[in-house]
């Protein structure tokens, strides 16, 4: 597999059909591996591929990273998951799909967080999102590398955040607020979650308005309610549960938890599903007269 | 405990409901309402936005924590707005934001939502009198308004 990546990413530089192939190398004690990036042919030996490779790389192909996008037109490593936010930004406009070569890897899942690594891939070092996964064959590639798997995901979303959701949902509604203000207040605004995902790519964030001052920004409780509620409503409907804002907080707030609740109403109330298709608009810019609702009067 | 750090008393408590309303109904029914010299509780804030497509759900937060006991969110009935599809874009969001404030486990009975077109001024005072009435019951929002001096004895 990873000499096919290789081989590929080889390919594509030499022939000039790309200036840069975005993927994982090994850090310097190859105990984690880190995004690389590829831009002469004799370098791809540094290419590697595993269940280590836990970021979401897509990250790169946004406008935060000016540098990156200089170099030319990229070629990205990308597991399914990784695809479904490149599918999302280019339904956002964010990229066009023939401005990027995607390299689709056929993934059996990866580690949770990488220092649980201890040399095998079992189920419960998988994050959630890797047993409810549908996309482990890449569903949007220009080439796919590795042997197909068969893998069926279960009908009904299982693992940690989903059953935690549904505890959740059972309690009473005080309960709720006694748990989220417990987990908000240990927020510290660093912004990590703003800042590794790949969809809160704005140039200038809310949070860094003061003319008027939408949120607050020292570390108290007020300002981080605001601060989350507000990144979960802009993820409304757009949000394909990457996981890459949980892995990075350093306080470890269960931000999959308010994500996913939100992707699940999406789910129900408008039938959409971010990420399997870059030609449908998100939900949230679109509207349907039939919107059902029982709550206005 | 000294006279200025006593909790007001929650028997003779006034809530303050802010209502956030688009420009073309529902403000033109509370201005019908008072033409008309109907009587309703005096509690509600009115803000006027142009179309409830433009209410961000920061504006209900924010309403929150600068201290409403209640928020209001009302605009033109469906079909009806004068931007032809701007209430239409606005339930999509509340859709998500009311499950999303219920799932923080804030109570629904302090954020309301509500359709009342330029004519319907019996609804808007039925409607400001009931709002009124529930969060009177409830007493002022202070795990909201408190939050940040709970921060300091927690942390």
């Amino acid at each position: 597999m990873e000499n096919t990546l290789r081989q590929k990413a080889k390919e594509l530089l030499e022939k000039g059909e790309v200036k840069v192939v975005i993927g994982y190398g090994w850090n310097k004690r190859k105990t984690h591996t880190t995004p690389v990036f590829i831009t002469k042919p004799e370098d791809v030996d540094k290419l590697v591929s595993n269940p280590l490779c836990v970021n979401n790389l897509s990250l790169y192909l946004t406008r935060k990273f000016a540098d990156i996008k200089a170099f030319g037109k990229p070629a990205i490593v990308a597991k399914g998951c990784d695809i479904k936010t490149i599918a999302v930004l280019i339904s956002e406009s964010q990229i066009k799909r023939e401005d990027v070569v995607i390299l689709g890897m056929v993934c059996n899942g990866v580690v949770y967080k990488q220092e649980l690594w201890k040399g095998e891939l079992k189920p419960e070092i998988m994050p959630t999102k890797c047993h409810n996964c549908d996309v482990r064959n890449p569903h949007i590639a220009d080439f796919i590398i590795g042997d197909k798997t068969d893998f069926k995901a279960p009908d009904e979303p299982t693992g940690m955040v989903f059953d935690k959701i549904r505890e959740l949902d059972k309690k009473s509604g005080a309960e709720r607020w006694d748990f989220w203000i417990e987990h908000f207040n240990r927020c510290i605004k660093c912004y990590a979650c703003r800042q590794i995902c790949p969809l809160c790519y704005c140039e200038r964030c809310i949070a860094e308005k003061n003319m008027p001052q939408w949120i607050e920004t020292s570390a108290h409780l007020r300002g981080n309610l605001a601060w989350n509620l507000k990144r979960a409503m802009d993820l409304t409907g757009r949000c394909t549960f990457c996981g890459e804002c949980e892995r990075a907080c350093p306080v470890n707030i269960p931000l999959n938890l308010v994500n996913q609740k939100l992707a699940l109403v999406v789910k129900d109330a408008f039938g959409h599903k971010a990420g399997y298709d870059e030609k449908i608009h998100p939900p949230m810019i679109v509207f349907n007269m039939e919107d059902q609702e029982d709550f206005i009067k | 405990m000294s006279s200025h750090t006593q909790q007001p008393q929650t028997t003779n408590f006034e809530p303050q409901i802010i209502a956030f309303v688009c420009n073309w109904c529902t403000y033109a029914g509370a201005d019908l309402a008072g033409t008309s010299r109907m009587e309703y509780r005096p509690n509600v804030r009115i803000i006027k936005l142009p179309c409830t497509g433009r209410i961000d759900p920061l504006f209900i937060i924010k309403a929150f924590e600068k201290g409403a006991d209640g928020v209001l969110v009302s605009g033109c009935h469906p079909g009806d707005c004068h931007y032809t599809t701007g209430n239409y874009h606005a339930r999509r969001r509340w859709i998500a934001f009311k499950n999303l404030m219920d799932f923080v486990g804030i109570d629904s009975k302090r954020l309301h939502f509500s359709w009342v077109s330029a004519s319907e001024a019996i609804k808007w005072v039925d409607l400001i009198n009931n709002i009124t009435d529930e969060v009177k019951k409830l007493g002022p929002f202070v795990e909201y308004r408190g939050l940040g001096e709970r921060s300091k004895v927690v942390g």
